[in-house]
């Protein structure tokens, strides 16, 4: 990934440095193995900050949220750029203020699942092509790239850019054999009983801090409802009625929006799959209207038209 | 002092014998992870494990803690009236690392400052018995021996175990820690060597943690300069404005207070809060004097490495656990922040891009 760094440095200084854009948000190297951190340039001799590698799993269409700049530069992955489509459609941000900085993607590493794996505390992640290197104190491991993604971007669909002004590399092939859901469905084939409980064990180490809610791209609202003070809809306190319904609430609020880029799960400070409610939702959006969200500007999402044909089975 | 050996073999008879008179709190592993909990019937806390996810401070100051119920039924004769849930039984938390004992020294000072004291956390305070475990394997994002502490440092203990292999040492440091021992039936005095043993273990942890951040600015850089630099836009940037940082934290001690009520009966509850919400500084007349991101990502650092150093006089509030460091979804890391603010006006360039 070392040439996406170089050529992304390349990109946004030129951008920059011919004024066609304010600033540049992309990644910069994190103080911690596999933690990446969004930052911006503004100078064209400040560009040697952007990095790339399997740790950019933050969506950057999240920092994108009614900026006012009149051109900016955003480095995006296929995710991000399904997001900045949705932020497009959804008046967040216009089209004409982007100049977007396409990154064919090979998925994100799963630091959670690395750190696990590791026999101590990981000290340095370095990624060779299909081999990821892990060193700590005294071991070093080497792991096959894709049997260390995140969840989501083993089973992504969309690993390329879907709208793009300049492009770092040439496009990745498509995962186009995977199963994406397979985890919904076992949920699903689960009894009621059987649900409650593995909801309940999911959502148990939840704290509230809202980092899910606030890495998602689509949670731009001004004052989220769990924040709402008059009236205040949700008690604050870590009673489970409480917890349980800011996770299903938010997750609604994604039907028909989310892009599974996987930036709440990586963002939890407590390892909860949050994934699975909005999931579960983006495979009823694709099964009952074949929608998949951001790609496409021309197409208004699922629930805010009306098709005759659109499937009513919850009506008896 | 007294140095007691504690035999492994003992270990988990002695704290069933402690059950008896304390309720006990210590690491458990919860899936994949480790957090500060309270410990079941005969269960032993899970000693291998690295720090715990949430620290310890939910054993004095809960998440969510009930002050007082009230009935608004005015056919109750005790309607309106204010019941103050009982006071807590005695309390064990085992295996406390020393940089989160030593967040409760700090976070004392706001619970019980010279004109107002917070009844709540004091009684659970008091209630609790420190019984901490040293750290031999410093992660490389502690710096515990840049904030005011390190991996044996004894402020806020009643009691230090030191692991050595087959037994544990245990250094009494209070009495309410000697009297937890007696409790646990652990009684053989250690062999005359212990001491130096500890100490030798002590310098040899501290030099295993790898990271320093430099405070010795801190204190003589005027405020508003610090409030008024220039790189905060740089650092808040990245921050997603979510409760991480301040619900990891040892040291954080905001909150809110809510009733909750429903029908005729309610409870007026306490709820940890976070200065990273809007929420948190919303005015009733609908203005937020921290309304922008920036202005509450200041807050948060100057709050530690700031205020907190120019009215206690006794260093950052902040005890080098690197829990914010691990775990910031965005890679915001307090030990560069701290670099920044330390070296700031010193030199110009600062590393803003």
């Amino acid at each position: 990934m070392g040439a996406y760094t170089d050529k992304i440095r390349e990109i946004a200084g030129r951008l920059l440095k011919d004024c066609q854009v304010e600033m540049v948000i992309g990644f910069r190297k994190g103080s911690m193995p596999m933690m990446n951190e969004p930052c911006f340039v503004t100078r064209a001799d400040a560009v040697d900050q952007l990095v790339w590698d399997g740790s950019c799993g933050i969506n950057l269409a999240n920092y994108l949220t009614g900026r006012t700049e009149a051109r900016i530069g955003v480095v995006a992955k296929g995710c991000d750029s399904r997001n900045i489509v949705t932020h497009i459609i959804e008046n967040k941000i216009k089209r004409e203020q982007l100049t977007i900085i396409g990154v064919p993607c090979t998925g994100m590493i799963d630091k959670r699942r690395l750190k696990n794996l590791a026999p101590g505390e990981v000290l340095a992640v370095e990624e060779d092509g299909e081999r990821v290197v892990v060193r700590g104190d005294g071991f070093e491991t080497v792991h096959q790239r894709r049997e260390v993604l995140q969840a989501n971007c083993a089973v992504c669909h969309h690993r390329n850019p879907v709208i793009h002004d300049e492009l770092v590399g040439d496009p990745v092939s498509e995962q186009t054999e995977v199963d994406r859901y397979a985890d919904v469905r076992a949920i699903e084939g689960l009894s009621a009983k059987e649900k409650w409980d593995y909801f309940e064990a999911l959502l148990a180490p939840c704290l509230r801090c809202y980092a899910c809610r606030n890495a998602c791209p689509l949670c731009y609202c001004p004052t989220c409802f769990v924040d709402e003070a008059m009236p205040q809809w949700v008690g604050k306190s870590q009673n489970p009625v409480d917890v349980r319904t800011f996770h299903f609430l938010r997750a609604y609020h994604c039907a028909g929006r989310c892009t599974d880029c996987g930036s709440c799960e990586r963002a939890c400070p407590v390892g909860i799959n949050m994934r699975l409610f909005t999931k579960k939702l983006e495979k009823d959006a694709y099964e009952m209207w074949g929608w998949e969200a951001g790609l496409s500007l021309e197409q208004r999402p699922p629930l805010d038209t009306y098709r005759p044909e659109d499937p009513e089975p919850f009506i008896k | 002092m007294t140095c007691i050996k504690i035999d492994k073999q003992l270990w988990a008879q002695g704290l069933a014998a402690a059950e008896a008179q304390y309720r006990l709190f210590g690491p458990v592993k919860q899936g994949a992870l480790y957090q500060f909990d309270a410990l079941a019937a005969g269960q032993t806390p899970d000693l291998d494990g690295p720090n715990t996810r949430t620290s310890a401070r939910a054993v004095v100051y809960p998440q969510s803690e009930v002050l007082f119920e009230y009935s608004l039924d005015s056919r109750d004769p005790e309607a309106h009236v204010l019941k103050e849930t009982p006071a807590p039984a005695p309390r064990a938390a085992l295996a406390v690392r020393p940089c989160d004992a030593y967040s409760f020294v700090l976070v004392r000072r706001n619970f019980e400052a010279p004109d107002v004291k917070d009844v709540y956390w004091l009684r659970n305070y008091a209630a609790t018995v420190f019984v901490g475990l040293a750290c031999d394997r410093p992660c490389s994002t502690c710096f515990c021996t840049s904030a005011g502490c390190g991996p044996y440092h004894e402020e806020g203990l009643d009691v230090l175990l030191v692991d050595e292999e087959n037994h544990y040492l245990a250094k009494t440091i209070t009495d309410k820690g000697a009297a937890f021992l007696q409790t646990a039936g652990w009684r053989t005095p250690a062999d005359p060597e212990a001491e130096a043993r500890i100490a030798q273990r002590r310098s040899a942890a501290e030099a295993r943690v790898v990271s320093t951040v430099p405070t010795d600015r801190l204190a003589q850089i005027p405020q508003l300069e610090l409030y008024a630099a220039n790189f905060w836009q740089d650092v808040a940037f990245a921050c997603i404005n979510c409760g991480t940082c301040t619900y990891l934290c040892p040291t954080c001690w905001c909150f809110d207070i809510q009733d909750e009520t429903r029908g005729n009966q309610g409870i007026r509850l306490r709820n940890w809060d976070s200065c990273m919400f809007p929420l948190f500084t919303l005015h009733g007349s609908g203005h937020n004097p921290r309304g922008q991101k920036v202005q509450r990502v200041r807050q948060r650092f100057m709050h530690k490495l700031k205020y907190y150093v120019d009215k206690y006089g006794d260093g950052i509030q902040c005890v080098g656990c690197g829990r914010c460091v691990q775990y910031c979804p965005v890679n915001i890391d307090i030990r560069r922040v701290c670099e920044l603010m330390n070296g700031y006006g010193q030199n110009a360039a600062c590393k803003v891009a």
